[in-house]
Parts: structure tokens; C-alpha cells; sequence
């Protein structure tokens, strides 16, 4: 990886990749511009920020991106929807074998503080610090979405390191939204009046999405919106979400980089969840993984085999 | 049988319908010139096409305590703008079959097609959707509007956005 990114560097403007944080358990992007820049730059569990989400800004630059696989799916969605210029992107890919979530490994570990190196070997993650050696299972301290990851490999790439991996089997155990939608339509509702009263509407979660890319026009902070007032109350929160989702409907590549980012620990992927199992369902397609291919909102047939006919 | 809802006897839930100008909002027109009798709780605003219809306008709906949601258009193949209802039925559909997770029960959401030649169509519609939705009942609140927590603390309405 360093070696192609160090041969391809002279023909770009940046290089974006991860860099080891301010202790092991934490990576950093990195802005490679120097050759001596990549020395510093790691892959590895800890490696899980999207950076995709920098690339609309950097339009116009000649840019590198190291991708994961769901990352790759971030890049493709965003040149299949004409938002980057293929002749400007240099993909370097690789096959990832899962990242670490933070919030599920400080449940399984406790707290972790000045973290000196973090392993994974084979299906364990071994973390050390001054307090010694923790480990734990990897499928209990991994992000949920690595558990059942359909792409691991980059999907598109101009240069590819290491192995290509096989698709995880899907988890066995029932998913997160299929567990919720055991729940009624009121219990639904509830829960979701909760979790919106606790949401501090720092945009975190839109932020953070690579499908996002209205930045200062968002529909939701507009000084003069006209969808969502500035109101703190849970159904305004809710709006919010709402817009979210249906920005994303048939583009959320699902990343996870909303809930990652959410520092209130709002499970937003559900929402998300099933809005893709949604577009799956009635497009026939998964987003991001097709430059080629029509957007599924952006098109139609006349017949549509999928949605029952309302006359 | 229970008395017809509607603000007569006093039960009248708030439901919101989105007509197309050009064929359900003629249907609804021609059902009113006809006196086809209708259930009053239905609220119309009349849009272009249901092409203009953004899924957020329902979502905005039933989020600030809409009841119900009826969105109306030009049977598909009869549009004025020839596609608008072909994209608005893929978007309106996806909607429908994310509202589940919200909590929201997407049977308060229906879309439909009735011509402007469709009176009683459009009379059954109406007929069949509101008493859905009385079957429901009124829908749960997310949280109050500023308006209504300040009324309901005896505060007066501030203008804000510059709007009295
Ligand atoms: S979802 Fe797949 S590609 Fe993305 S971090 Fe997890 S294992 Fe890697
Ligand atoms: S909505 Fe969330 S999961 Fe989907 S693309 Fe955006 S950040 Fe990723
Ligand atoms: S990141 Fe979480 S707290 Fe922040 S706006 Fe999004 S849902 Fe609300």
C-alpha cells in the first residue's frame, strides 16, 4: 500500500489515509502531501472513520483515498451521482477484516485509558495499556455493520493491497432492526420519543455521512427552514432524522458513520436499516456498488413490478 | 350505525390530502358540484402535480399531528407532465414502507389515483380513508408545538422568523 501510494503521489495534490491518534486505540485522517508523510500512515481495526466524506470538498483536486470496503461503496455512490470526477480520484483499496467500535468495546472492557497497542488476532482483539493486557472477542467489540459485511473488499480501486477477503456469512442472530421490529407501533413510536429527547441536534450524524453533501444549504438549517424549526423538542429532532433518511433513501451505503458519530449514542442505524431494506426490496439494487447505474429515485417504470398497483 | 364523522358530530379528525390540480383535485371538485356527501375532516391543498410532491410534506404532516395523510393524483400514464406521477409513485411508496420503523402507522398514509371524471370514486375514497383513520383515532404526539406549550403555560406567542 505505502509503496503504490508513494509511486502515485508526485501525479496528486493529497493523499488521504488514517494516522495512528493520540493514543493506539484511535486513528486520525492523514493528509499525505510529502512522500515522508506516508511513512505514518496505518491500516488496521482502529481505522474507522469514512474519509470519503472529505472528498466532495476537495472537488476540483487531484485526490488518493485509502477505502475499506464500505468506504469504497461511499465513493462509488457519491461518482455515480456525478458529485466527483472519476479522472480526479485515485482509489487505493484494500480488503478489511472489520473495525473496532469504540462504544461496544468500552461496554465489554470498561474503560480504556492511554491505550499503547491494539492486535487483532484472528478472531480476538487484544488491547494493552499501563493497567495490562484486555481482551476480548472481536464480533463483541467490532461494529455492528462488520458483523454480516457483504463488501469487504474495495469495490472499485485503481491499486489494491493484500488479499481479498470473503464476504462474512450473515450474523446469525436476528439484526438489530429485526429484533426492534418485534416491538408495536406504539412501543416504536415511544422509543423513538425517547431517544429525540435526548438528541442535542449537533448534526454529528449528518456531518459525518458521505452521502451528505448539502453541507451549509441543508435543507435543516436554513435561517428560514422551512421543514424544521429551531425549536429543542423531540419531534422537531425526529424531523430531523426524517430528512436524513429520505435524503438517503436508495444512496445510504451503509456506513454506520452516522450513529458512530452521534455522541448521544442514538441508534440511528435502525432508520437507516430500513430505508435500505426498502429501496432493496422495491429497486432491486444496493447503493454504491454500481458508478453506472440510475439513480433508483431519479427514475421510473411505467410498470413497476414491485409496488401494487392503487386504483 | 355510528353518525357519520365530521363536524357535526363533533369527532372531526385533522386529515391532510394532497390533490393534483389536474385530475383529483377536479375529481374532488366535480364530487362537490355533484353534492356527492362527504366526510368533512379532509383538508386539501391543491399542488401542480403529485410530481411536487415532496415525501417530507407527509412526513412534516404527521410529525406536527396530522391524523391522516391522502395524497391524490392522475392515474399512472394520464399525467399533465407525463412522468410526475411515475416518480412520485416510486417516492411514495418508499415512504410508505419506511414508516413502519418510525412508529408512525403507515395505514395513516394513503396514495391513490382518481381522475377529474372519478366523482364517485373520489366520494369512495375520501369515504373509506377518513373512516380509517377514525379507526385509528387521533395519533400520537411526538412532543407538543412551541405553541401549544406556551399556551399551555400561559405565555403569549412571541413572533418569531419575523412572522406575527
Ligand atoms: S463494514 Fe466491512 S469494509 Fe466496512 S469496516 Fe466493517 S468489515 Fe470493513
Ligand atoms: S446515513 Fe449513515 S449509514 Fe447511511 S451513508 Fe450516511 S452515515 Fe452512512
Ligand atoms: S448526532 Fe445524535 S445528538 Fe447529534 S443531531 Fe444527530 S441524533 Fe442528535
Amino acid at each position: 500500500m505505502k509503496q503504490s501510494i508513494r509511486e502515485a503521489l508526485p501525479g496528486l495534490d493529497l493523499v488521504l489515509g488514517w494516522e495512528q491518534g493520540w493514543d493506539a486505540l484511535h486513528a486520525t485522517p492523514l493528509f499525505i502531501r510529502k512522500a515522508e508523510d506516508v511513512d505514518r500512515l496505518i491500516l488496521g481495526p482502529t481505522c474507522v472513520q469514512s474519509l470519503a466524506v472529505q472528498l466532495p470538498s476537495l472537488k476540483g483536486k487531484k485526490v488518493g483515498i485509502v477505502v475499506k470496503g464500505c468506504d469504497s461503496r461511499a465513493v462509488v455512490q457519491l461518482l455515480r451521482e456525478r458529485l466527483l470526477d472519476r479522472a480526479e480520484i485515485i482509489l487505493f483499496g484494500f480488503g478489511c477484516d472489520g473495525v473496532v467500535s469504540l462504544k461496544r468495546l468500552t461496554k465489554v472492557l470498561g474503560d480504556l485509558d492511554s491505550v499503547t497497542s491494539v492486535k487483532k488476532t484472528d478472531d480476538r482483539l487484544v488491547v494493552e495499556s499501563p493497567d495490562g493486557r484486555r481482551e476480548a472477542a472481536f464480533d463483541d467489540v467490532c461494529a455492528p455493520k462488520c458483523l454480516d459485511c457483504a463488501w469487504p473488499n474495495a469495490v472499485e480501486s485503481d491499486h489494491f493491497a493484500g488479499p481479498r477477503l470473503e464476504p462474512r456469512p450473515p450474523a446469525e442472530s436476528k439484526t438489530a432492526l429485526e429484533r426492534f421490529e418485534e416491538k408495536s407501533l406504539d412501543e416504536r413510536f415511544a422509543f423513538w420519543k425517547r431517544e429525540m429527547e435526548r438528541c442535542i441536534r449537533c448534526y454529528a450524524c449528518r456531518n459525518a455521512c458521505p452521502m451528505c453533501v448539502c453541507r451549509d444549504k441543508c435543507l435543516a438549517v436554513s435561517r428560514n427552514s422551512k421543514f424544521v424549526s429551531q425549536e429543542a423538542n423531540p419531534s422537531e429532532s425526529f424531523m430531523f432524522q426524517l430528512i436524513h433518511v429520505m435524503h438517503l433513501a436508495g444512496r445510504c451505503v451503509s456506513c454506520g458513520e452516522c450513529e458512530r458519530a452521534c455522541p448521544m449514542d442514538i441508534p440511528l442505524g435502525l432508520l437507516r436499516a430500513q430505508s435500505t431494506a426498502v429501496t432493496e426490496e422495491l429497486f432491486h439494487e444496493q447503493a454504491g456498488t454500481d458508478p453506472e447505474a440510475p439513480l433508483p429515485l431519479l427514475t421510473f417504470k411505467t410498470d413497476e413490478e414491485t409496488i401494487e398497483e392503487r386504483d | 350505525m355510528p353518525a357519520s364523522p365530521g363536524v357535526d358530530s363533533g369527532n372531526e379528525l385533522r386529515i391532510l390530502g394532497f390533490l393534483c390540480n389536474w385530475c383529483s383535485y377536479g375529481g374532488a371538485d366535480s364530487a362537490g358540484v355533484a353534492r356527492l356527501e362527504q366526510p368533512t375532516d379532509l383538508r386539501i391543498i391543491r399542488t401542480p402535480c403529485t410530481g411536487r410532491i415532496d415525501p417530507l410534506f407527509i412526513v412534516r404532516a404527521l410529525i406536527n399531528g396530522a391524523d391522516g395523510v391522502l395524497v391524490s393524483g392522475c392515474h399512472p400514464g394520464d399525467c399533465h407532465y407525463v412522468e410526475g406521477n411515475f416518480h412520485a409513485r416510486r417516492r411514495l411508496e418508499t415512504l410508505k414502507r419506511i414508516l413502519p420503523v418510525t412508529g408512525i402507522n403507515p395505514d395513516r398514509f394513503m396514495y391513490t389515483w382518481v381522475s377529474a371524471s372519478e366523482s364517485g370514486r373520489w366520494q369512495e375514497v375520501v369515504r373509506e380513508f377518513t373512516a380509517r383513520i377514525h379507526t385509528l383515532g387521533p395519533a400520537p404526539r411526538m412532543s407538543d408545538t412551541l405553541t401549544e406549550t406556551l399556551a399551555a403555560e400561559g405565555l403569549p406567542m412571541q413572533a418569531t422568523n419575523g412572522v406575527k
